[in-house]
């Protein structure tokens, strides 16, 4: 009774707060950010620094690999024209990468900070996760949907957290999730579809961010002080930059990621 | 006498158990473990949709308890007609083994692929399968018929040599499987093949230059052999492929195919061992010397 209720609030939470939660590849990056830090009073804004950048590519650009999907037609059938092609590495348009995760990785002082009510949506659609990587705070609810004519099983293999395996029939209930501690990057795969993978961030406060389709992030909200930063990529792994931001300061920091 | 149908059940029997191992292999070449999160229901039902790799997890569950249901058949028809008793024992065994194996699986299942746990489903499905041909093997005419001895004089023994090289290829699946779930990295497997394949060449030129003209000891070792000649290639041609589809965003066919065949003729080869291990124990007198060691007392003269 108690998921039923859930099931029905969340989507209305959702529609009230204007979809703010992690739909990094359709929604535009800065809003991303602007959901945990809005949600989250403890930060104090008027003397709050900000983070941008970009996480750029380098080398030459490598052809995304086209997915078979014939051993199960419902998903094939999703796909009906275009092969659905494999998101481990996206290179915008522009030279940058999609799919970074921009996180504070040490420096941020030890606070309570509030985690956002608002879910993170992790969509299962045409056999593919949408969005491929989200981020999400520690304790923060992740709502898994499946939306296709076919059985999915969500598997995350975290190293720190709890593991877990469900299924999750055509038009099951949605689950909402979380991870109580922090973990840069917990892989989720689907075995029933081998082809399907994701990855989520959990963070223990709110500045992190997952680049979109132009590359570009946003951290707002920091705290005056010195951070190391860090650009962790699926295939290219992670790289750190040490930054030291003042009060109201909006600092630049950009990463790059030589191709193999 | 034990009829001939004991024997044809037996062969079915292994046969069935060869397709088992083949589906278990498909399972995880694909990934598909951990594709239905729970047991003994699938997806709550004794029949879920087979789509995607559900299949092959879900069938390979299917032929399990077929092959459950065929060896209880086995172990109780032992039970009821036949005369050695160890085969009777060796009946129960079997349904011993097959329910642990089965309790193996599940419990891959529901703790999401221990690493331990896999590598013992795994190296017990060896096991098994080895037993069901040793029972086909011993309920056959050809056994009925009674051995025909020959002599084969020098150290090691051929009974010694035998053991161990069913041993080498046990640990050699062993250090496969270990492999194969990533608990340890495929040189061990590598440098086990050259042991593995060492000892079967020493131990079956050894039976074929001096034991040509016996029938059962020529084609037992003729078998082995031959498997694993094939094993070798399939192995190389498994780790090859792998290495070719390293960045496919999926198990490719190519690789899924070539591994499990790999893993498929990996029981034939231990089965096939033990039967020559089996053959050499029956028909080849033991050398007194061999048995001083193990402190029976020989008599002189
Ligand atoms: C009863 C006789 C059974 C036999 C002889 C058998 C045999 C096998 C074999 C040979 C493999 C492949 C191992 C490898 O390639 O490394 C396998 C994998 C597997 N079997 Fe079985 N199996 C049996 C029963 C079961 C049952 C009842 C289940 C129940 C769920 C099960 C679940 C699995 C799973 C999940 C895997 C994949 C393991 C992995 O990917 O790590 N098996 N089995
Ligand atoms: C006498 C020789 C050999 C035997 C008996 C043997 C047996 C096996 C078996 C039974 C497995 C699977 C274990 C399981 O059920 O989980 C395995 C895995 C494997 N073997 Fe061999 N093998 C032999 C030689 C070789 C050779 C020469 C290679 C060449 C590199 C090789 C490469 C592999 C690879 C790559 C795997 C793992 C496949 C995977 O990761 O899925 N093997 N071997
Ligand atoms: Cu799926």
């Amino acid at each position: 009774m108690k998921n039923v209720l859930l099931s029905l609030a969340i989507p209305c939470v959702m529609f009230v707060a204007g979809c703010g939660g992690s739909k990094t590849s359709e929604s535009t990056p800065k809003e991303e950010a602007a959901a945990p830090a809005a949600s989250a009073p403890a930060i104090d804004e008027a003397n709050a620094a900000t983070l941008t950048g970009k996480v750029s590519f380098t080398g030459d650009k490598p052809a995304m690999r086209n997915i078979d999907m014939s051993a199960n037609p419902a998903c094939a059938r999703a796909h009906a024209g275009a092969p659905a092609k494999s998101e481990e590495v996206i290179v915008n348009d522009n030279g940058t990468l999609k799919n970074a995760f921009v996180w504070v990785k040490a420096g941020v002082p030890d606070r309570q900070w509030p985690v956002p009510t608002t879910p993170v949506d992790l969509a299962q659609k045409g056999c593919m996760y949408g969005p491929h990587v989200i981020g999400v705070m520690s304790n923060q609810d992740i709502k898994i949907v499946n939306s296709d004519p076919t059985n999915h099983n969500i598997h995350p293999l975290p190293k720190i957290n709890q593991e877990w395996n469900e299924s999750q029939p055509p038009n099951g209930d949605s689950k909402l999730k979380k991870f109580a501690r922090e973990e840069v990057m917990i892989p989720v795969k689907c075995n029933v579809h081998p082809w399907m993978r994701s990855y989520i961030g959990v963070v223990n406060h709110p500045f992190f961010f997952v680049t979109g389709d132009d590359g570009t992030f946003t951290i707002k909200g920091l705290p005056p002080g010195k951070y190391t930063v860090e650009a962790w990529h699926e295939k290219y792994g992670t790289k750190d930059v040490e930054v030291t931001v003042a009060a109201k300061e909006s600092k630049a920091v950009d990463f790059t990621f030589p191709g193999a | 006498m034990t009829s001939p149908w004991l024997h044809r059940y037996a062969v079915l029997w292994s046969f069935c158990t060869l397709f088992l191992v083949v589906a278990g292999g498909l399972v995880t070449s694909n990934d598909a473990g951990l594709s239905v999160p729970d047991w003994p229901l699938s997806y709550g039902s004794l029949m879920p949709p087979m789509e995607g790799n559900i299949f092959y997890e879900h069938g390979h569950r299917m032929v399990a308890t077929t092959v459950g249901l065929l060896t209880i058949g086995m172990a109780s028809w032992l039970a009821r007609a036949e005369q050695r008793r160890w085969l009777r024992n060796l009946g129960w065994l079997a349904l011993a083994a097959v329910i642990a194996q089965g309790v193996l699986g599940g419990m891959t299942v529901l703790f999401m692929l221990p690493k331990p746990v896999s590598i013992g489903h795994a190296c017990l499905a060896q096991l098994f399968f080895s037993t069901t041909a040793a029972v086909a093997l011993f309920t056959s005419r050809s056994w009925a018929r009674g051995p025909r001895m020959v002599d084969d004089p020098g150290a090691p023994s051929l009974h010694w040599f035998a053991l161990a090289a069913s041993a080498c290829i046990f640990l050699q699946l062993a250090l496969g499987a270990s492999a194969r779930h990533k608990a340890l990295g495929i040189l061990p497997h590598v440098i086990g093949a050259l042991v593995a394949t060492g000892m079967v060449l020493w131990l079956t030129v050894r039976v074929l230059m001096r034991h040509a003209d016996h029938h059962a000891l020529r084609r037992s070792a003729l078998a082995v052999l031959s498997i694993t000649f094939l094993q070798v290639f399939l192995g190389i041609a498994a780790y090859m492929s792998r290495l070719a589809t390293a960045d496919a965003p999926q198990p490719m066919p190519v690789m899924v195919g070539f591994t499990v065949a790999h893993v498929a003729t990996g029981a034939l080869t231990l089965a096939s061992s033990v039967i020559l291990a089996i053959q050499i124990f029956r028909h080849v007198r033991r050398p007194l010397a061999d048995l001083q060691p193990i402190g029976v007392a020989v008599p002189s003269a």
